[in-house]
């Protein structure tokens, strides 16, 4: 006798409703929020109305987590906090509780399962990154490993908040640039025009895909050995790696050529200034598997000039815009070349149009 | 017998020091000898320790997905697959979370329980663009690791040339800068295009992110086609007891330095009797007092939201903020949510039919110039969607007299709403 399985429909369900996952005062107190401070580092105490209190506690992790890692935060919140966790666009996790007597032992258990506690305002908050050699197609280095690396250096900037403002890191593993803006952007850098392997290119790459894609129309279709195939003009090439997620065979990751740049100003949100973009301060920095250390120097270099020459509250590109880029290459020690003068479409924006010097 | 750990002395060395361990991570689901995951994370971790050698990726994409759905499923195949047999499929399930990302203990037990039994046990929280990112599968076990996840009341994110998964601050759920019911505006935009999710045809990604204020705590300005960002329309809330509360711990000299004078737009002034006064008109809602003095300033009354289009990376002409083109859009009524999926309707309708392939929103805009875009959406002129007005000369502009026309009937349409 056969037993007929029943086959699942799919229900196109969408975004899930948050409420049945929310903690019960963020759902009773939801829009009614009436001031927050924080008691700590990586401590929030919100107020409600009504006057409901709720203290949240936040923690890091390795956002790349194992069944064991997430079993072990649920078994902190069932037992300190209340059964409720959330987590912020950065991968730091959330507890909420309500009452300050919670806090502490909650905080405990954190450190004491090695979670460090923190990442709240002027603190250098998780390294936000991608997939890298763990699950991207594309790498031109690893990601959780640049930030692991990374976040043991930089371990007591997030769990205290010492900063003059909040600091955003970002890593990316290649030009698309997937980590985002940042205050430091830790991102891959090629310096060489891609190797084609010319026995693949017509059996695996949509040709006209591949030129139509290049920024600078370096690549033409060409009969290499008989065979249809691209060529790429090394004159012209910048080395942007674009051409290599539509034709793999236009490979641009390289050992040694594929190196790490470090970008510094970026800003998302409109808080005094408006946003910007980060900008390139150096290059040419060692892919240096597996804890990179070059990379790590000189991003301690500007955190720390950042740390002790910005005033309060200003983020790291407000603060180079007051101080200027003569004293920021000062001050950090890193050279200024012809790579910092930007050559791209828009880029006369960026030179300085005026006779106002710094000395 | 038991497959052997793979030698790992590169990885070993991101087990030391005090941030959590991912490698920790992928070894302790190497050794649960009991899973039927164990011998597949042995090999990734023997892929992972290659590319740590040699400095190079080997996975490469493929076709795979869930029935019925054309995205959502992040095909990875090795390479060195000969090398590695058990991890030679390894796909990524991405997964919208509950908006906000508010997960109960038991939620998420659930979920690791259904990833123990598919999958690799390996879950990222959360990717880049918001989706639980479940790691590590093969082709024969997606559609009943879907199946269970969509059981739970789980749906596939975005992937290629769609509309992506989105985010959306804690917003209204605990914080008191909230200018509009965030979850509630991402879930009814995102569940309005599912289609174009999970069955994506347009010319290339779109994404939308959503902040409650000019915090934009999810990045949506520079990281979204289509950004929504919470501001409001009157004056600021101030509490004066709470100011000069502040001034009597923090000190006069602080609020100066800190507060009166970084406000962007010298807005605010500090009187002799340690109140607060705020030009209203000359505040552009930056949130920086405000962030400073919670307890003292709030955001107005009268909230909603303004819209910025076009942010984008570098590919292909160049980093591309998003830039406003509605200034303010109440948020009351379920109609004004309505209407806000209705404007997004209209413009991902006019992607699809505009863009050029691979071509993003921003780089549309750009190439067919901000004006047209605007007329052909039929949104209000304002100059709130410009730094300044343009100082090229060269533009025809023999239209002048029905621009005019247009602006005046738009303001005359405006008045007497403001005269009330």
């Amino acid at each position: 006798m056969t037993v007929a399985v029943e086959e699942h429909k799919t229900v196109e369900c969408g975004v899930p409703d948050p409420f049945p996952f929310m903690h019960p005062l963020l759902k009773k107190n939801y829009g009614q929020w009436a001031w927050h401070d924080r008691p700590r580092p990586g401590v929030l105490h919100h107020v409600a109305n009504n006057g409901d209190e709720v203290w949240t506690v936040r923690a890091g992790t390795q956002r790349q987590m194992d069944v064991y890692t997430i079993r072990a935060l649920c078994d902190i919140a069932d037992r300190y906090a209340e059964g409720h966790v959330r987590f912020t666009v950065r991968s730091n996790v959330e507890f909420m509780v309500s009452s300050y007597d919670k806090v502490d032992p909650l905080i405990d258990a954190l450190e004491e399962a090695g979670y460090p506690v923190g990442g709240t305002g002027n603190s250098v908050s998780m390294i936000s990154h991608t997939q890298g050699w763990l699950h991207c197609d594309i790498p031109g280095t690893d990601a959780s490993g640049v930030v692991k690396a990374l976040m043991d250096e930089l371990y007591e900037e997030f769990k205290n908040e010492e900063m003059p403002n909040r600091v955003k890191i970002t890593t990316s593993c290649c030009q698309i640039n997937c980590g985002g803006q940042g205050d430091i952007a830790i991102n891959v850098q090629h310096t060489k025009p891609p190797k084609i392997n010319h026995d693949l290119v017509a059996n695996v790459c949509e040709r006209p895909a591949v030129v139509a894609r290049c920024p600078v129309a370096a690549i033409r279709p060409a009969l290499v050995n008989g065979k249809p195939s691209l060529e790429v003009d090394e004159k012209k090439c910048v080395c942007c790696g674009a051409c290599y997620p539509p034709c793999p065979p236009m490979q641009i990751n390289d050992p040694v050529h594929t190196k790490i740049a470090i970008w510094v100003g970026g800003k998302h949100s409109s808080t005094r200034s408006k946003p910007t973009f980060h900008k390139l301060v150096a290059a040419g920095i060692p892919n240096n598997a597996p804890r990179w250390p070059e990379a790590a120097g000189i991003v301690k270099q500007i955190l720390y000039a950042y740390k002790e020459n910005a005033k309060p509250w200003e983020r790291m590109g407000e603060w180079i815009e007051r101080i200027g880029w003569a004293r920021f290459f000062e001050l950090t020690g890193l050279p200024f070349t012809k790579y910092h003068l930007d050559t791209w479409r828009g880029g006369r924006a960026s030179l300085n149009a005026s006779a106002q010097l710094r000395f | 017998m038991s497959k052997e750990m793979p030698k790992t002395p590169l990885l070993d060395q991101l087990e030391s020091g005090p941030w959590p361990s991912f490698v920790s991570g992928l070894k302790r689901l190497a050794q649960s000898e009991d899973k039927q995951y164990a011998g597949m994370m042995k090999d990734l971790l023997g892929q992972l320790e290659r590319s740590y050698e040699t400095r190079k990726g080997y996975w490469k994409g493929g076709t795979v997905g869930v029935k019925g759905y054309g995205a959502g499923v992040i095909p990875r195949f090795s390479e060195i697959s000969g090398e590695y047999p058990e991890s030679a499929e390894f796909h990524t399930l991405r997964v919208m979370p509950p908006a906000g990302m508010h997960y109960t203990t038991d939620l998420l037990r659930k979920m690791c329980d259904i990833w123990e039994t598919h999958g690799s046990g390996l879950i990222a929280l959360h990717g880049q663009s918001g989706d639980i990112m479940f790691q590590g599968i093969r082709t024969e076990n997606v559609q009943a690791a879907f199946d269970a996840l969509n059981k739970l009341g789980f749906d596939l994110g975005g992937a290629g040339a769609g509309v992506r998964t989105s985010v959306s601050c804690v917003g209204a759920a605990r914080c008191e800068q909230s200018c509009y019911d965030e979850a509630k505006a991402m879930r009814s935009m995102v569940n309005a295009f599912l289609d174009d999710m999970h069955r994506p045809s347009l010319p290339y990604k779109f994404k939308f992110k959503f902040s409650g204020c000019a915090n934009d705590c999810t990045n949506a300005t520079q990281r979204a086609d289509f950004a929504v960002i919470g501001t409001w329309k009157d004056d600021m809330q101030v509490d004066q007891d709470e100011v000069k509360t502040y001034i009597g711990k923090m000190g006069r000299k602080w609020c100066i330095d800190q507060v009166i004078t970084m406000c962007p737009t010298n807005a605010l002034s500090l009187n002799d009797d340690d109140t607060l006064e705020v030009d209203n008109k000359s505040c552009v809602r930056c949130m920086h007092c405000i962030n400073v003095m919670t307890k003292a300033l709030k955001p107005g009354k009268e909230r909603g939201l303004c819209l910025l289009l076009g942010g984008k990376r570098t590919l292909k002409i160049g980093d591309l903020m998003g830039t406003v083109i509605v200034p303010f859009m109440k948020m009351e009524t379920d109609e004004d949510y309505e209407q806000l999926v209705e404007l997004a309707k209209n413009i991902v309708d006019f992607f699809a039919e505009n863009a050029l392939e691979h071509e993003r929103t921003g780089e549309m805009i750009e190439r067919i110039g901000i004006a047209n875009f605007v007329e052909a959406l039929g949104l209000k002129l304002d100059p709130n969607m410009i730094t300044h007005p343009r100082t090229n000369s060269y533009v025809r502009t023999d239209g002048w007299e029905e621009e005019v026309a247009k602006w005046k009937a738009q303001r005359a349409e405006a008045r007497p709403v403001a005269a009330e």
